[in-house]
């Protein structure tokens, strides 16, 4: 997994509340068996006409925003389905944060194991950001996970929670999977005891 | 200070502690699907690793799948691929597929507990949302991303934290004719899609302990859809009395021993929740989804809500919905006629549920110019409906006999609503697109979904005029 310590980037404002994961990355995208490639697809059904063609008044296909690798967005962002190819697109694309109010439980969770930090951030700020993007379009931040701070140009500095563990997880680009097998000892022993009544 | 079953559950697979990081948590089911499963089986082979319990691990095929002319090779290559890439990574690793032709395929939320497999206590995971069906058993059962899948398959473990839990206290009777879809969705209705981002569920009262399996199922089903990491109901004499001949059920005196058990699975009376809310379900009527989700929801007797009410942010989300959908404020719901009637789903797709939409059929025909589709939720369903002729009475209606899988409700096999396509579907999602492109869905019961199929609008089911004949159990 990609560790990420500090990102500076261009902010893309989605103003929507409630982007689900079907928007982020609609089904039929689903079917392919790789990790990688699913940049081309983020937001398809929003950001490509029917004949195929961009849909140039979607905020992704306007400049500055081509090349945003911060998502600024609203409520309840990533709700819906499981499906990690939603943060696998959103990586893909090039974006490395998401700034919102609220996210939904799995995708929060799998935006760590993607190397996406997923900010939460007070309504209040959030809206103050939009405000900041719409006065100016190129609008740039430093994100900090380290400080566990987002700080501008013009001095803004704003302190963000995380949880120690995903922070950890993250600064070093942890390889879970790693970590819990060095535990196998506990999970054998766990599993002397462990009583289940079927077997496969 | 005493436990809720959500913290028994836990501390019961709790393998290990460490400070500051979250708990290492036995997995005790995996269920596999061809969707979420192949770059988790890459990520193993890639690093070297085993499937470390794939005795604890069981694959079908559900989303991709076609539901007619299986025996051809698929219209999608693509899906093609990926169901082939499940079979050999099933073959590889060791792992039971009930393959397409497999009598217990079917939705992997379908299955388990049909078989016997999802049972109280245990901890259930799957590559999919809508796990949380299982917690109808009393069980910890919620959906994981492909990268925890791989995790899952190589250490049988989750690195969790634990959620905040919420007691949701159903008062009063579920009134006759109102079904526990109708129940899940005044509730998410009442409090909003994202009320319970963070938290597991308990859903409990008198209302609750009333519902059948299939019933408890259906509202377990729909927790994500109010945000719910998971949501459970304590086992009860109910759901002995389900899992006491189901395949994989312990027998004699296994079955004592872990009944026993089973009847320890509740929330001590002295027990904490985060939160606790109290939803009176005596005045629950049919509901119909206007919006793109969940959340946007009314009686069937209602309107689509007029925006004035509404902050100005809600009422911007309002807006931009009801574009969507092709629908003013104000529109009567019984006046919103229905091009496309889907009947399926881990949602709805169980038996009683086909019960359920063939007695409203029974006897109807579906309107003119209306595509209707049942679509079982697995194969044992459509055998079983099919034995008490349920299958005749959508087929003489008009309805079109599907082979089983999730089908319409997320459309990714060809059945898929067309653009502008106004669709009544018993499944779980309304979202912008979720079952074709620039399609229009509306949650609904199973009743009430079949009965828009005869009446090409939505209609109060409470009032139907039920025709007898053969065949029809309800």
């Amino acid at each position: 997994m990609k560790a990420l310590k500090t990102h500076t980037g261009t902010l893309m404002p989605l103003d929507r509340a409630n982007v689900d994961t079907d928007a982020i990355i609609p089904k039929q995208f689903l079917k392919r068996i790789e990790k990688r490639g699913y940049g081309q697809f983020l937001f398809y059904d929003w950001r490509f006409n029917r004949d195929g063609t961009e849909n140039e008044e979607f905020i992704l296909n306007r400049e500055p925003y081509r090349n945003a690798t911060i998502l600024l967005t609203r409520d309840n962002f990533g709700c819906g389905s499981s499906r990690e190819h939603a943060p696998w697109a959103i990586e893909d694309y090039g974006f490395r944060v998401i700034l919102a109010s609220s996210f939904a439980d799995i995708f929060y969770n799998n935006c760590f194991k993607n190397g996406i930090l997923p900010i939460r951030l007070p309504k209040e700020q959030i809206e103050e950001l939009f405000s900041k993007v719409a006065a100016q379009p190129e609008y740039t931040l430093t994100v900090d996970l380290e400080l566990q701070e987002i700080r501008d140009s013009n001095g803004m500095t704003k302190h963000f929670e995380v949880d120690d563990y995903r922070k950890h997880m993250l600064l070093e680009g942890m390889d879970e999977i790693s970590a819990t097998i060095r535990h196998e000892e506990q999970i054998d022993a766990f599993e002397q005891q462990h009583r289940l009544y079927y077997s496969l | 200070m005493g436990k809720t079953l959500y913290e028994k559950i836990w501390d019961r697979h709790v393998v290990a502690q460490q400070p500051e990081q979250p708990d290492i948590l036995y997995i005790d089911l995996h269920l596999v699907h061809e969707v979420t499963s192949p770059q988790a089986f890459d990520g193993l082979r890639q690093a070297g690793r085993n499937v470390r319990r794939p005795d604890r691990t069981l694959a079908t095929m559900d989303h991709s799948i076609p539901t007619l002319n299986r025996d051809q090779p698929f219209e999608d290559e693509v899906a093609q691929k990926q169901v082939e890439a499940l079979r050999k990574n099933c073959e590889d690793f060791g792992i039971k597929l009930f393959d397409l032709f497999h009598k217990q395929q079917g939705i992997v939320h379908i299955i388990a507990p049909e078989l016997g497999l999802t049972q109280p206590g245990q901890t259930i995971v799957c590559g999919d949302s809508h796990t949380a069906t299982h917690g109808a058993f009393g069980t910890l059962a919620f959906g994981i991303g492909t990268s925890e899948v791989e995790h899952v398959l190589a250490t049988q473990t989750l690195k969790q934290s634990k959620s905040k839990t919420m007691a949701i206290e159903f008062q009063g009777q579920l009134p006759t004719g109102a079904s526990a879809k109708d129940l899940i969705l005044a509730l998410i209705g009442r409090y909003g899609h994202d009320f319970a981002t963070g938290y597991t569920i308990e859903y409990r009262g008198e209302a609750i302990r009333k519902l059948s399996m299939e019933e408890r199922m259906t509202v377990c089903n729909m927790s994500i859809e109010i945000g719910a990491r998971a949501g459970m109901i304590a086992p009860d004499d109910t759901t002995f009395a389900y899992l006491s001949d189901k395949p994989y059920a312990p027998e004699g005196d296994q079955w004592e021993q872990a009944q026993a058990e089973w009847e320890n699975l509740f929330s001590d009376v002295d027990a904490v929740f985060d939160k606790v809310v109290e939803f009176d379900c005596s005045k629950v009527e049919p509901q119909v989804t206007w919006g793109t989700n969940p959340g946007m929801v009314v009686s069937v007797n209602g309107q689509v809500p007029p925006l004035e009410d509404l902050s100005l942010e809600q009422r911007k989300i309002a807006e931009s919905a009801l574009a969507y959908m092709g629908l003013e404020p104000g529109v009567r719901i019984q006046d919103i006629e229905v091009d496309t009637v889907f009947i399926g789903s881990c949602t709805n797709g169980r038996i009683e549920d086909l019960r359920e939409a063939a007695a409203i059929v029974n006897g109807y025909s579906v309107k003119d110019g209306i595509r209707a589709l049942v679509v079982p939720g697995s194969q044992a369903v459509k055998a079983q409906a099919e034995s008490e002729n349920l299958d005749r009475i959508f087929i003489d209606a008009g309805f079109e006999w599907r082979e089983a899988g999730c089908s319409m409700c997320l459309g990714m096999n060809p059945d898929i609503a067309k653009p502008g396509d106004r669709v009544a579907s018993t499944s779980n999602r309304n979202f912008e697109g979720r079952q074709g492109r620039q399609s229009r869905s509306h949650l609904v019961s199973p009743a009430m979904a079949a009965a828009a199929a005869i009446t090409g609008r939505f209609t109060d089911v409470r009032g139907w005029p039920l025709r007898t004949g053969e065949g029809v159990t309800r």
